[in-house]
């Protein structure tokens, strides 16, 4: 294991070829030493014969085939996890970069980690308030979920993921929680911005940091989500925690996958991503989830930015395909100046059904829901009307729908960046704002329901 | 058995020399771990294997053992309720045994070699048996009865079967050949990229009944019959199978998540246990087999799962039972396909996918239908296959949809307007299809009313129709309607809200009998007729807006099956109300002319 090679033949993009190797193996980790001493990580990608593929995370830069070693380790990448590791700072590979100590190992894993057994699952149906309204009434997080923001470039979904990690909690549990953060090719400043907002508000004793800006070698960003991912499954399934990850942001991630990929020669896929898209992206998110007879879990909020704001693109579409829901970041509500600007009618929260009512929420929050849902959406129809045949052209009924969609885009989406709603304010906000619409109208609710909640202003 | 050794490593890829004698997809054992892979080319002496586990570590000169079987599955008692990954190994068993995440190189067994069964014997001494015919039962539920078949390939005399208590692999008897003794256990195997032998095929010609109203009214489905789902994310493809594998009348489910979400079929697990079967009144999972191949699992073992799983259904169907599989998503699938051809270096086809892409599928749809099976008793069974398709973006253009519409016959197209909407099932009535329609229609005709499938093409115009209309209001708006295409509109939002409109999360509203579709839509269609008269008679379409009996209709989705008297009473409303109507209309005009 210890053999340096020095055959390297052609170093493409991030990619080395190394040969004349022996006993090297599929995804080890090799160590290729500069001249100057210093030493690039790098991992197999494929070997034949005596020839072994190398993906050098830090880049190839810098690197001239005749001055280098090689040194295969014998292993994947891992990472050194122990208690210690909370309120620290790691990069994409693990290594600490807050000039804190090293880490001692209680154990060491390989940052890939293994599939959840199907049968070991247990549903997600515990209901997470994140003090958002438009997400903890009409588009409800629960524990072991992965609910991504679709935003776009220029939108304040970080301020928005910074807003849900600060405020997200379970009701009614002291249990322990924490948060992984993963940035993936952000910028200085966008991570600054959560680094300054989680020390400010005493959320970094409770977080784990992995950081990759956008100036970092794009393959750690390869890395960074499966570190991050690692790190939360030691949290929840060893010591018991409820896990928060954050992963922004996932286009970065993608155009570092098409980056590596371009430089293997892969047959593209759409738009030049590898057609192994889908099932890359899976195995990153399909490590949210919660295991039967443990109590710790892992809830992920990927954020990405939709190139064009198109929905339909290879990062969205595949991203859609195998989360559990979508919370839009809508760029007609950010220019309107609401903030946060979730656009509810195309959000969805798949698994919000098993996480409210009676014993989790509260006993109209289904009923509630729905109709604010389809109030709403009749009064942005009723208002788009309006633009075109003239508000004289609508109902009265129309016109109060119109009203309502405006009191609600202003009364219940908008909120302060600090506000902490708990669910009874979510709730009362949205029946405060029904009350402007006929009582007959409100046909997505019980009898009972609105004897008890509704009230005419 | 040959040994070789591996040569290259990529991904789930391996390629290997050495196995001379080996077969195209002849099973082989990887490296020290004995990870599993398959045989799927040989070229010059190298041979190509698709490893069904993960394969950092291996590299080359690892050991590589023939085992001289394909990839098989195993089948007997122990199937029902069992849940397995793509090659069939039992998911529960790897959890008890490996803990809560996949470990790899798990060698367990598909069948419980220890379980002790029932073996009811059903052939006289001596008697004359060949391939299919039924030695014995083992009552493997309460509501699955597992036939034990004269294995294939062996005729001659039984001897020695009697009622027995054993496991699957102890001899139950045996078959006295010309060729000699063949001793007869329960287990059998079959390998899965071979379809089932049967007599002979028999035209899918009875319905499948769903209880989903969009489906049996408009695109029907039948016994032996294909389908598929196509939809963009969200659109509602996974409810769509779940309500299928848990309402349609048939007698065996095999569920297969291919390369999908986790939490999908722990749903599934969940549920079935709770959920009561309308026809026995027994869980239903009594009559579910379940293949899981989540989309983070290894991606051959993906490939694998969808053979698998339809290995399985023939199994049952062969037993003479009617079987329904659901495969979500056959796109995941083609997607395995496209990868591991993608590492073969193969010539690419259309957006990447392989060339033999099409006969793929369509060899995979080939293995539903309607047969008499094997042996001398007049047995028939039936496999229908229910597909989800997920294409990028929705689009229908996407070479696995446009492969699969080319071989299905039904075609449920999801629509992202609708899911927006919040309309579920979001099945698109003016561009789905089902090719059976012809059939399901004369048999619910008889069974349910004659009047059946008149509703249905009264129904369907008027959805058509409003479709039109809303391209004239878009330009002109609602108001320059004239009053009787208004009518119109309120008829075809009725049938979409109180009849297409099914919730599959409300207790009552997720199963719907034929009888109660049949008085659903009547209703709604009686509603107009006599709203049609009244109008005509000078009432205003406004006013039989706002009728209180609207409200009825609508509630009527939510009427037990025991309840279904409550359809006449709401028609008679009906007549009430809009007989009232023409009344007030009278009494007005005679009070304005005096
Ligand atoms: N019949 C229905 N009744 C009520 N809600 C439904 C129905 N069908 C779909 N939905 C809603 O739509 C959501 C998405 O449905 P589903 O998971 O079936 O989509 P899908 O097409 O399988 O998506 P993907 O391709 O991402 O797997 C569900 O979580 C549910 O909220
Ligand atoms: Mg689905």
């Amino acid at each position: 294991m210890i053999t340096e090679y020095k055959a390297v033949r052609d170093i493409i993009g991030p990619l080395m070829l190394v040969e004349s190797v022996d006993g090297v193996r599929y995804n080890e980790l090799a160590h290729v030493k500069l001249p100057d001493g210093r030493i690039r990580m790098g991992q197999v990608l494929e070997v034949e014969g005596r020839r072994a593929l190398v993906q050098i995370f830090e880049g190839s830069r810098g690197i001239a085939p005749d001055d280098v070693k090689v040194r295969f380790l014998g292993h994947g990448l891992t990472m050194a996890l122990s208690e210690d590791i909370i309120a620290r700072a790691f990069n994409g590979v693990g290594e600490p970069i807050d000039h804190g100590p090293a880490i001692v190992p209680r154990k060491r894993v390989d940052i890939n980690g293994s599939p959840i057994n199907p049968t070991a699952r247990d549903y997600p149906n515990e209901f997470i308030q994140t003090g958002i309204s438009t997400i903890d009434g009409l588009n409800t997080l629960v524990r072991g979920q992965k609910l991504p923001l679709f935003s776009g470039s220029g939108l304040p979904h970080a301020r928005v993921a910074a807003q849900i990690a600060r405020q997200a909690r379970v009701l009614g549990t002291g249990e322990g929680f924490a948060v992984v953060f993963c940035a993936m090719g952000i910028t200085f400043e966008e991570s600054e911005f959560f680094l300054n907002d989680f020390r400010e508000t005493g959320a970094l004793a409770r977080s784990v940091l992995f950081i990759n800006l956008a100036h970092d070698p794009v393959i750690e960003r390869i890395a960074a989500p499966r570190t991050a991912l690692a790190t939360a499954e030691y949290l929840a399934f060893d010591l018991g925690m409820h896990v928060l990850v954050i992963l922004i942001d996932m286009t970065n991630y993608c155009d570092a996958l098409r980056e590596i990929s371009a430089a293997r020669k892969e047959v593209p896929g759409r738009r030049g991503y590898p057609g192994y898209m889908y099932t890359d992206l899976s195995t990153l998110y399909e490590r949210a989830g919660r295991i039967r007879g443990k109590s710790g879990s892992i809830t992920q909020i990927p954020v990405l930015t939709m190139p064009d704001d198109d929905k339909t693109h290879p990062i969205p579409d595949l991203t859609g395909y195998i989360t559990e829901g979508q919370i839009y970041i809508s760029r007609a509500l950010h220019g309107q100046g609401i903030y946060p600007p979730v656009d509810v009618l195309p959000s969805l929260s798949r698994l919000k059904d098993k996480g409210i009512g009676p014993k989790k929420t509260r006993e109209d929050h289904s009923n509630a829901l729905n109709q604010l849902y389809a109030a709403y959406s009749r009064g942005k129809n009723a208002r788009e009307l309006a633009v075109v045949l003239g508000e004289s052209a609508l109902t009265d009924t129309d016109r109060l729908f119109m009203k309502f969609a405006d009191g609600f885009e202003r009364g219940f989406v908008a909120q302060g960046e600090r506000e902490n709603r708990s669910i009874q304010e979510t709730l009362d906000t949205g029946w405060r704002l029904m009350g402007g619409l006929p009582r007959a109208e409100l046909k997505r609710v019980r009898p009972e329901i609105l004897d008890k909640y509704w009230k005419a202003p | 058995m040959a040994e070789g050794k591996i040569e290259k490593v990529s991904g789930p890829l391996v390629i290997a020399t050495g196995l001379t004698g080996a077969q195209m997809y002849e099973v082989v054992r990887v490296g020290v771990e004995h990870l599993f892979g398959e045989i799927i080319e040989v070229r010059a002496g190298r041979y190509s294997i698709q490893v069904y586990e993960d394969t950092s570590g291996l590299g080359p000169g690892a050991p590589v053992l023939a085992t001289g079987q394909p990839l098989s599955v195993e089948l007997g008692p122990g199937l029902m309720k069992a849940i397995y990954d793509g090659i069939q190994r039992p998911l529960a068993v790897m959890r008890a045994e490996g803990g809560d995440f996949i470990s790899r190189g798990a060698n367990v067994p598909a069948l419980d070699r220890s379980a002790r069964w029932r073996f009811v014997c059903a052939v006289a001494e001596g008697a004359e048996v060949a391939a299919g015919d039924v030695l014995g039962t083992v009552q493997e539920t309460p509501i699955f009865a597992h036939k034990i078949m004269a294995p294939p390939g062996v005729k001659g005399r039984a001897t020695g079967f009697r009622d027995v208590e054993a496991t699957v692999d102890e001899p139950i008897g045996a078959i006295q050949t010309d060729s000699g003794r063949v001793e007869i256990r329960m287990l059998q195997t079959w390998p899965v990229r071979q379809g089932r032998a049967f007599a002979r095929r028999l035209p899918p010609n009875r319905p499948l009944v769903t209880g989903q109203r969009v489906i049996d009214m408009f695109f029907p489905l039948t016994k032996g019959g294909t389908a598929c789902v196509p939809g963009p994310f969200g659109s509602g493809k996974t409810v769509v199978q779940h309500q299928l594998a848990k309402w349609s009348d048939v007698d065996v489910v095999v569920y297969v998540g291919c390369g999908e979400r986790g939490n999908e079929m722990t749903d599934v697990l969940m549920e079935m246990p709770e959920l009561k079967d309308p026809r026995t009144g027994r869980p239903l999972i009594e009559r579910t087999t379940l293949v899981a191949n989540t989309s983070n699992m290894p991606v051959a073992a993906r490939e694998a799962s969808v053979f698998t799983g339809i290995t399985l259904a023939e199994y049952f169907r062969d037993m003479g039972y009617d079987v329904a599989l659901m495969a979500d998503s056959t796109s995941r699938w083609a997607e395995a396909m496209r990868e591991i051809s993608g590492r073969l270096e193969e010539m690419p086809g259309e957006e990447g996918y392989p060339a033999y892409l099409a006969s793929r599928i369509a060899g995979f749809y080939e293995r539903a239908g309607r047969v008499r099976c094997l042996g001398s008793e007049e047995r028939e069974g039936a496999l229908s296959i229910i597909g989800a398709v997920s294409p990028p973006g929705g689009d229908l253009s996407d070479p696995v949809v446009q492969a699969t519409l080319r071989v299905v016959k039904v075609f449920w197209g999801l629509d992202d307007g609708l899911a927006a909407q919040r309309h579920f099932p979001a099945i698109n009535w003016l561009n789905s299809y089902s090719l059976y329609l012809d059939v399901t229609e004369r048999v619910a005709a008889e069974r349910v009313n004659a009047a059946w499938p008149e509703q249905r093409r009264e129904a369907m115009s008027l959805l058509q129709r409003e479709a039109e209309l809303e391209e004239l209001v878009r330009l002109i708006g609602v108001d320059a309607l004239p009053a009787s295409d208004r009518l119109v509109m309120l008829a075809a939002k009725m049938i979409r809200e109180d009849f297409l409109h099914q919730n599959a999360f409300d207790a009552v509203d997720t199963f719907t009998s034929h009888p109660k579709q049949f008085l659903m839509l009547r209703n709604i269609l009686e509603f107009y007729h006599k709203a049609r008269k009244v109008f005509d008679g000078g009432a205003e379409v406004e006013e039989i807006a706002k009728l209180a009996v609207l409200e009825d209709i609508a509630r009527a989705k939510l009427t037990p099956e025991t309840d279904l008297g409550r359809f006449d009473e709401i028609l008679k409303e009906i007549g009430r109300q809009l007989d009232a109507l023409v009344v007030a209309g009278e009494e007005n005009r005679s009070e304005t002319s005096s």
